[in-house]
């Protein structure tokens, strides 16, 4: 258990006072030389940075709207300045959101408005120094992208799109965040972001195959490169790597093999999370996406499902269409090879969530929901997946299909207090590229919302089991819920929920139905 | 005329050009400015006609300000519909000839002034008080609730506490600014205080935060439709870059093996 001095969670959230530079400090180790320049961005900081980083500021407001918009429209009216997580855990102004986006407005109106450029101390127009960088580094890795601030702004300025254009102009001049650049280099090498080569891969799967066997005398595959599969399955790496992530990954080996549909894994595209969105690179974002596409041209499938990842998700569900034409529009070759390839009866990509719930409507799946009923379960909705996604094509689905699946697999689910799930849902902490132990005091203070609203559903609804469906969502809660007196082990997988209770048929004997 | 007169006639033409010139650059500059991502925020509209109630919603009614933080809502709300009405109130004056019927009935219009000043004070004292807004105001953040305060309560104080000016001379110099036909303005103080208000309120529109009136028509987070695996989304750029540079991805693999 980290140590990080907290309080006691109080028993409702109160809007902190101010604590200027609570949090101010160096920021999460740097990049190095090598990690910056595998992705093409200088390796250190370079010697004219400041006139680079204004230029890259020019670019980015041509090129995206969000930003351009953004950084004019704030009135400044506060709406925003309680509702971060970072700022009700640690009480530094520079957490509220919008005075996070003013590290960068700043700058911008000093460099490219009327009025900060003739009158800057009207307007709070400020350069681009040493100080304004060091402060750029630290708050803009203090931000987890979870655009909870988004939700509640009159104009829908969402600090994301600033924080992801800030993590930008820095890694452009040199000046690039070692944990997330690190993991883009390995996803670029090797494929995920473990850095786990197709031998280890293909042995973890075949360790998960014989336990499933072991424990239920029914042989399950978690089939690797397999040509002849409909889908392709899309997972994030800690699914093949750690607790509670692999006890997910063999629920959707379960409903796979219950469902009769052939699916397999990719040993060249075996990761879904894609870090490019943190660092706002669109190019580094796209390569992650054609890995993807690449994996499911050369392996013949006739569907695309990503596993439980937030920001995963996001990027499949939201930007994969833009990316590489992985749904319907795009005209270079492969896309178009792909088209033709993808069956169109079914949303491309799908969420495994929405291949379950499928065939839950359809009466395919059995439950022994009782199998479950040592756990009084809620579900904590990641931001990434609440706030820029959505499931079955229905509105607000993206809250709907996974507690569906959940009540579908247990008999006793609860929600958390309503200010805190859904689209106001509080983030785990660790989001947005900072799941990295550089951070731990952040990611533990951060959690702090999210943990209080557990307590209150623990103490009124007898809730002992946190279900989640993204990667990073539990990783941060494995670490940070001893912190808060509650038990590591009560973070799962809503497909470990899906597992625990699903009734297997052995299907060695019959072949498989085909009618799905 | 006397000089006064001709200042402030200058003075007006010149605080709407700059309006007209700078919102039209900015307008231009947004619609210009591509999207090139999917990005709208939860609750999301998977139509065009949800993203039309988002924006009613939005824009009428401050739903997500509602959401936020109540009071400020209330504040912020209760001035933005006193300025309508008191827009539409002033509209009579501007009119060449004579008044329509339905402008007539707006006097009580003039009423909206107690709701605006009360906004606007209420937005004033959260700025100074909760410290969370103090921290986040510039001088300019101030001086915009001043200057709309001083505009109310000089109109205010020529409506209800018998500071009227010659409203023979208001409607001649009005109607003067739109038929080119210029004439005398009155020369009270009070008078010349609110419209030289008003003309800076309009001439700063397209260089301040007040780029918040067109800037949420094109915030992609409430615009855009929420269709992303249905229908492509990219921008000129975007798509630029993919035809420039054909995508090679068999050469892609080769190197990474």
């Amino acid at each position: 258990m980290a140590e990080v001095d907290i309080d006691k969670l109080p028993t409702y959230i109160e809007i902190p006072a101010i604590q200027k530079d609570a949090m101010a400090g160096d920021g999460p180790f740097k990049a190095s030389a090598e990690i910056q320049e595998q992705l093409g961005f200088p390796g250190e900081k370079i010697e004219n940075w400041q006139q680079v980083a204004i230029e890259k500021m020019a670019e980015t407001t041509s090129k995206y709207r969000s930003v351009q918009v953004f950084l004019d429209a704030c009135v400044k009216c506060g709406a925003c300045t309680d509702k971060c997580h970072y700022y009700l855990g640690t009480s530094d102004p520079k957490n509220m959101p919008v005075a996070r986006q003013d590290l960068f407005r700043s700058v911008y109106r000093r460099h490219f408005t009327f009025a900060g450029k003739y009158f800057p101390k009207l307007v709070g127009a400020k350069e681009l120094d040493d100080a304004m960088l060091d402060d750029w580094y630290n708050y803009f890795h203090q931000c987890s992208q979870c655009r909870r601030c988004a939700v509640f702004c009159p104009y829908g300025i969402d600090t994301a799109e600033i924080s992801m254009a800030a993590r930008e102009v820095m890694n452009v001049i040199g000046v690039g965040q070692k944990y997330s650049n690190q993991i883009l280099g390995r996803i670029n090498k090797i494929g995920n972001n473990l850095g786990m080569p197709e031998p280890a891969l293909r042995d973890t799967l075949l360790d998960l195959e014989e336990e499933i066997e072991k424990e239920t005398g029914i042989a399950v595959n978690l089939p690797l490169d397999n040509e002849h599969a409909e889908v392709l399955m899309v997972t994030p790496s800690a699914d093949f790597f750690a607790e509670p992530h692999i006890d997910g990954l063999i629920g959707y080996a379960k409903v796979f093999h219950q469902s009769g549909v052939t699916w397999t894994m990719s040993s060249y595209a075996s990761e879904a999370a894609n870090f490019g969105m943190f660092i706002g690179s669109y190019e580094v974002m796209r390569q992650g996406a054609l890995r993807i596409r690449k994996a499911a041209l050369d392996l013949g499938v006739s569907r695309i499902i990503v596993g439980e990842c937030g920001h995963a998700w996001r990027v499949a569900y939201s930007f994969w269409n833009t990316l590489s034409g992985i749904g319907g529009g795009a005209s270079d070759e492969y896309a178009l090879k792909l088209q033709r390839q993808l069956d169109s009866n079914y949303p491309q990509p799908q969420h495994i969530i929405e291949f379950t719930y499928d065939l839950i409507q359809k009466g395919i799946l059995t439950f022994d929901k009782t199998k479950n009923d040592h756990r009084k379960v809620t579900f904590h909705d990641s931001c990434n997946v609440a706030r820029g996604s959505n499931m079955g094509d229905i509105e607000n689905g993206q809250f709907i299909l996974p507690r569906e699946v959940i009540k579908a697999a247990c008999n006793h689910f609860a929600d958390m207090p309503k200010a805190t799930i859904k689209s106001s849902t509080f983030c785990c902490g660790g989001g947005g590229g900072l799941l990295t132990d550089d951070l731990i005091e952040l990611r533990i203070k951060g959690a702090m919302p999210r943990m209080q609203a557990l307590k209150q559903s623990q103490e009124n609804d007898g809730v002992n089991t946190l279900a989640a469906i993204c990667a990073i969502c539990k990783s941060q809660f494995s670490k940070v819920l001893p912190n808060y007196d509650f038990d590591p082990y009560m973070i799962v997988s809503v497909h470990q929920l899906v597992s625990d209770a699903l009734v297997l048929s052995d299907k060695s004997q019959t072949k498989a139905e085909d009618s799905l | 005329m006397s000089l006064t007169s001709i200042i402030f006639t200058l003075f007006c033409y010149l605080s709407l050009l700059i309006f007209v010139i700078g919102l039209s650059y900015k307008i231009i500059q947004y619609s210009r400015t591509p999207a090139p991502l999917k990005i709208p925020i939860a609750p999301a509209p998977l139509k065009r006609s949800g993203v039309f109630m988002r924006m009613v919603a939005e824009v009428f009614l401050f739903k997500s300000l509602f959401k936020a933080s109540k009071w400020t809502w209330f504040f912020g709300w209760i001035f933005h519909w006193a300025l309508v009405l008191l827009f539409i109130r002033h509209l009579g004056y501007f009119w060449p000839g004579d008044t329509p019927e339905v402008l007539l009935k707006t006097e009580s219009f003039k009423y909206a002034s107690f709701p605006l000043i009360i906004g606007l004070m209420g937005l004033l004292a959260r700025r100074i008080f909760v410290d969370r807004i103090r921290y986040i105001s510039s001088p300019s953040d101030y001086l915009m609730l001043i200057l709309l305060i001083t505009i109310g309560a000089s109109g205010m104080l020529m409506t209800f506490a018998l500071y009227y000016p010659n409203m023979g001379l208001v409607y001649s110099f009005a109607e003067g600014l739109v038929t080119l036909n210029w004439s005398e303005l009155p020369s009270d103080l009070i008078f010349l205080v609110h419209i030289f208000f008003v003309f800076i309120l309009i001439a700063i529109f397209p260089i301040s935060k007040l780029l918040h009136a067109p800037g949420v028509f094109f915030s992609p987070t409430l615009n855009q439709v929420d269709n992303a695996r249905k229908r492509r989304h990219i921008s000129s750029w975007a798509m630029q870059k993919e035809t420039d540079k054909e995508v090679s991805i068999e050469q892609n693999l080769e190197k990474d093996e």
